[in-house]
């Protein structure tokens, strides 16, 4: 499993890259091996205020829909609507083409209640 | 063990899925492999080349005697004499409110031989039902489930494959029927029938025997694309082609003529279970009847239990539903009142809070060109 350490990793399996004071989301390597084909996602609208470990996104798979949670609170300024025609990139590529919103941090501190990645990579069982 | 703390059953060919890496389910009470790769990879694989079923887990009820055909007429919907021997069809055990018990396959090795395909979530609660009705000694009905395992060879190559394992074997099997053939494996039952929508068989065979032809199958196959192919796939394929799910598109409370299964119920014939409720819907009309919905627009999959609505009034629901990986769109199966059940119509599918229009659609999705 891809775990890069430039990244702070949520329980629920998103991920967080921060920029300053944006972070941009995606769903771990793990996660999206476990749902296996994403088939659609459901992606945020830009301006939606997200809070912390709160429904965002719903990715789904052939069998089922899966909620995204935001892993931190902020509003939602950008969207990757590549996604919404290939929603397969997700699997391909869920660290670097994957990448599904981009959020202005409205509470920064909210990234110490984020693991890293060994920290992630012991809740997953690597 | 499940959460519940009650045993999954095994088919003969479970350590065969494990080591194959398959991501194993709980279906129907059975460890199943829901897909080894891919649910999409295995759908297209049937679709274009061929994939390999486990079917094991589905129930096999022999049915022999003198008495045969006269007590499979008035236990089941269809008509048995239409079946020669060494042929198949689709039939249906009803309960006596003209529900569904489940829906089979009959198929007719003999002249007083038949073989009875069940599902496999129900082989107890069918096989009590069958016994129920019947009282006559010139029928002996044995259940062989225990003792058989089957796997379904489907796709567009799979008689190449076939017959590169028992030479001319696809010319003997037109469609829907069944011959048994002495193979370097011993003795086994090939029908031409299938869950898929593609031209396939479907191999009965000893479970002693079971790993061994999965293995040769997938060997000698693997040239012409043959993958091993889960649940996952099994499901996508048979809702492309609209094929009923027991437990979806039908259940106990619903009839074979709501469920739009009428050419498969003969109601010349003198009694079966249900007959008389069937007779009353075909006289007055169904309540309700099963649409097949096609997306007008992309957006998210329809699923199962996801509620039909014209107007803003909920008409019905869908029983199966997914993104059709060969249409790349929405495709569902519905139950909705009969006022609104015309093809053409256009519903709405609610999916989260959203309306998504579909039209109703002449059955199936997608057809293999002839």
């Amino acid at each position: 499993m891809k775990l890069p350490t430039d990244l702070l990793y949520a329980d629920t399996h998103e991920w967080l890259k921060v920029e300053g004071t944006v972070g941009i989301v995606g769903i771990s390597d793990h996660a999206q091996n476990e749902l296996s084909d994403v088939v659609f996602i459901e992606l945020p609208k830009v301006g939606t205020q997200a809070k912390a470990r709160t429904n965002i996104a719903v990715v789904e798979s052939v069998k089922a829909a899966s909620d995204i949670y935001s892993p931190v609170s902020g509003e939602v300024i950008e969207v990757n609507m590549d996604l919404q025609n290939d929603p397969a990139l997700l699997n391909a590529d869920p660290y670097g083409k994957g990448w599904i919103y981009k959020i202005k941090l409205a509470q920064p501190d909210e990234t110490k209640n984020l693991k890293d990645a060994e920290g992630y990579k012991a809740q997953i069982g690597g | 063990m499940t959460s519940s703390g009650v045993d999954l059953q095994r088919t003969p060919l479970h350590a065969v899925h494990v080591a194959l890496g398959a991501r194993m389910v709980p279906f129907g009470g059975w460890d199943m492999p829901v897909q080894y790769t891919s649910i999409l990879k295995e759908h297209a694989a049937v679709r274009t080349t061929a994939g390999l079923f486990d079917i094991s887990h589905m129930g096999e009820v022999r049915v022999k005697g003198s008495g045969a055909v006269a007590w499979l007429n008035e236990t089941l919907t269809n008509q048995v004499e239409k079946v020669s021997v060494g042929s198949s069809q689709y039939t249906l055990l009803l309960n006596d409110q003209g529900g569904v018990i489940d829906d089979l396959f009959l198929y007719r090795p003999g002249e007083d031989e038949f073989l009875l395909m069940i599902n496999a979530s129900m082989i107890e609660e069918d096989i009590r039902a069958l016994k129920s009705h019947l009282n006559r000694s010139d029928v002996i009905l044995t259940d062989e489930s225990r003792q058989t395992a089957a796997m379904a060879l489907q796709g567009p190559v799979s008689s190449i494959i076939l017959d590169r394992w028992i030479p001319g074997a696809s010319a003997k099997l037109p469609r829907f029927a069944i011959q048994s053939f002495e193979t370097s494996f011993g003795k086994i039952s090939v029908a031409r029938t299938g869950y898929t929508g593609e031209d396939g068989f479907e191999i009965i065979t000893s479970s002693s025997k079971a790993a061994d032809i999965w293995n040769h199958l997938l060997k000698i196959g693997q040239s012409d694309g043959l993958i091993p192919c889960g649940l996952g796939a099994r499901d996508t394929l048979r809702m492309e082609v609209c094929y009923p799910l027991n437990g979806h598109e039908l259940g106990p409370e619903i009839t074979p003529l709501e469920a739009g299964l009428g050419i498969f119920v003969d109601l010349n014939k003198p009694r079966f279970p249900g007959k008389d409720i069937l007779v009353q819907q075909k006289a007055n009309g169904v309540p309700r009847k099963a649409v097949a919905l096609l997306a007008q627009v992309p957006g998210a999959p329809p699923r199962a239990d996801y509620p039909v609505c014209k107007d803003g009034k909920i008409i019905g629901k869908l029983t199966s539903g997914c993104l059709s990986p060969t249409l790349q769109k929405g495709i569902g199966l519905a139950l909705i009142e009969t006022a609104h059940a015309m093809v053409g119509n256009t519903v709405d599918i609610e999916i989260r809070g959203k309306y998504n229009p579909s039209s109703i659609v002449k059955k199936p999705f997608y057809q293999k060109p002839k």
